[in-house]
């Protein structure tokens, strides 16, 4: 099967700054393929190109077979899109959102009527349908947004940071909903800088820093690839001993602000070091991909 | 960056852009009324019968008949360059709406074009408006009036345009001040509407010339007091060219603005 999305040497430059500096990738059918990167990576900028809305400088982009931008209007046909930041239209009812879209996408309106009950159940906003979108919390003007990204019945959905500034709960409950719609078979293109989000849904992802692809692979190919089995964070206490000792034991140490990053293969000798010092507080956890992320984009703030 | 300045080709999408500025204006239809019909209705008695008292007739009509036929064209002009500049720019940028839509298969093309023409289609109900409290007062000249509408509508184009581009370039509201202090205002007070422009020193009536609004009253005057048209081809090529021109330089900044 052909690939949903092939990006090849995709640059996005802004008079001298270079945004997107040259990406490569494709995008399977069915799969949920992730973006991470820091602020300003060009997760955005890579977003944008794929649907025609920012002209690429160089490289070339075929989304379902279609070459971008000659034919964006065919392409946009089938997809959904989940902006970062909601753009909801205020001046329209929940219900209404929907249809006003699907009008966009040359869906008449019974049709497009027909298919708002079942949309709202999925976004878990059928009783919301007759609110004004102004009245909605965070969590609801997502579910809308992720409704309103399907009334088209897209093949590929796209998620711009989907669950930046929600709480726990409302992420769960988005995380479920793309859950199911991967179920369906819909291909998912979501950024992220939520590393949870990322091993929960991803099957596929790469990790963009300055507007290039640093590696690709499944969450566990890039753990194992970039990161020792175990860490240990230690965050309080004297570390002065023990660092000699996990030093000695061949771990890899990162010191940040207060806390001591432990990255080894076997955590057991050093677990019984820590537990003879009870001043130490210490987690011990498997790697995960923070640390992939952490040890690929460097701890420097971006801003 | 340089602009885009390739022809506009919009498609059937600004239909839908069209529909969902009628669907917002359906919403507030009561306000709409009491602003299409209450302002016409005070400037026409309030100036018609107060002024109209002290002028018995104007260019060789009544003097409500001459105010009348000239508000119609300064309302189809303001209300249009009303439109697209605080409703176009609260779209374009405080809601973000256009963001959404550039995401389906609609274009910036259809999207400006769509509401191109939703400012000539509010144009035309306020000229619409007027024309009803003008024909109740008594002052409209026979049938041929109804032409009215369409030229209200392409009225509605000629002022769209040149407005379209300054949302394309404001960063504000504010910055509409001046193109309604510099531009609209002027041509208010200047065109004609309230007195004939052969009053006026030679320059200023050349001046005038060069910009719309004189020529939109050229072709309602006659069509409102009943009279002959003259030189039909030259006002209508005026406002289509402003129209046209507006339309496509408006285009290129918005491209410029939101295609990056």
């Amino acid at each position: 099967m052909p690939p949903i999305v092939r990006a090849d040497g995709l640059v996005k430059r802004y008079g001298g700054f270079t945004a997107v500096a040259g990406v490569s990738f494709d995008i399977p059918a069915g799969c949920c393929f992730g973006v991470l990167g820091p602020n300003g990576a060009g997760k955005t900028t890579t977003l944008r190109m794929i649907l025609g809305m920012t002209p690429m400088t160089a490289g070339s982009l075929s989304v379902f077979g279609l070459g971008m931008p000659a034919d964006g209007r065919a392409i946009r046909r089938r997809i959904g899109v989940v902006p970062q930041a909601d753009n909801l239209d205020p001046d329209f009812r929940v219900d209404e959102n929907l249809e006003v879209h699907a009008s966009y996408f040359g869906i008449d309106a019974a049709t497009a009527r027909a298919r708002v009950p079942e949309l709202l159940a999925f976004a878990n906003l059928t009783d919301r349908r007759h609110a004004k979108t102004d009245t909605l919390s965070g969590g609801m003007k997502r579910r809308l947004t992720i409704a309103r990204a399907l009334i088209n019945a897209p093949d590929l959905v796209m998620l711009d940071e989907p669950t930046t500034g929600l709480d726990p709960q409302a992420r769960h409950v988005i995380w479920s909903r793309l859950a199911a719609l991967k179920a369906r078979g819909t291909t998912l293109l979501l950024t992220t800088h939520y590393m949870e989000e990322a091993e929960r849904l991803c099957d596929e992802l790469v990790i963009m820093d300055q507007g290039r692809i640093l590696d690709r692979g499944t969450p566990r190919e890039l753990i194992r690839r970039h990161v020792e089995p175990e860490v240990i964070e230690v965050r309080a206490g004297d570390t002065a001993r023990f660092r000699a000792f996990a030093e000695h034991h061949g771990c890899r140490l990162e010191q940040q602000g207060m806390s001591l990053y432990c990255y080894g293969q076997d955590s057991a000798p050093l677990l019984g070091f820590l537990q003879q010092d009870a001043d130490l507080v210490y987690l011990h956890r498997p790697a995960g991909l923070e640390d992939v992320f952490l040890r690929l984009t460097g701890r420097e703030l971006r801003d | 960056m340089a602009a885009d300045w390739s022809l506009p080709r919009p498609g059937r999408g600004a239909l839908a852009v069209w529909r969902r500025n009628l669907r917002v204006w359906r919403k507030l239809l009561a306000p709409a009324v009491v602003l299409n019909f209450g302002e016409p209705t005070l400037y026409l008695l309030g100036l018609g019968f107060g002024l109209g008292a002290f002028i018995d007739t104007m260019s060789g009509m009544p003097y409500l008949v001459f105010l009348a036929s000239g508000i119609i064209a300064s309302s189809a002009m303001t209300t249009a360059s009303f439109e697209a500049t605080y409703s176009v720019f609260t779209r374009m940028q405080v809601q973000r709406t256009y963001e959404a839509m550039l995401a389906t298969p609609l274009t910036l093309d259809d999207i400006l074009a769509g509401e191109l023409l939703w400012c000539a289609t509010k144009a035309t109900f306020s000229a619409a408006a007027i024309l009803a409290v003008a024909t109740l007062l008594g002052v409209v000249g026979g049938w041929q009036a109804l032409w009215v509408l369409p030229l209200a509508f392409l009225i509605g184009l000629c002022f769209a345009g040149p407005a379209l581009v300054m949302s394309a370039v404001s960063d504000n509201y504010d910055f509409f001040n001046y193109y309604f202090v510099l531009g609209v205002t002027p041509m208010l007070i200047l065109s004609g509407v309230f007195y004939p422009i052969e009053g006026l020193p030679e320059g200023a009536q050349a001046a005038i010339q060069v910009l719309p609004l004189a020529h939109a009253i050229a072709l309602t005057r006659p069509l409102v007091a009943g009279l002959p048209v003259n030189d039909v081809l030259l006002h209508v090529a005026v406002l289509v060219a402003y129209a046209a021109g507006g339309f496509h330089v408006a285009l290129a900044l918005t491209r410029r603005r939101l295609l990056v």
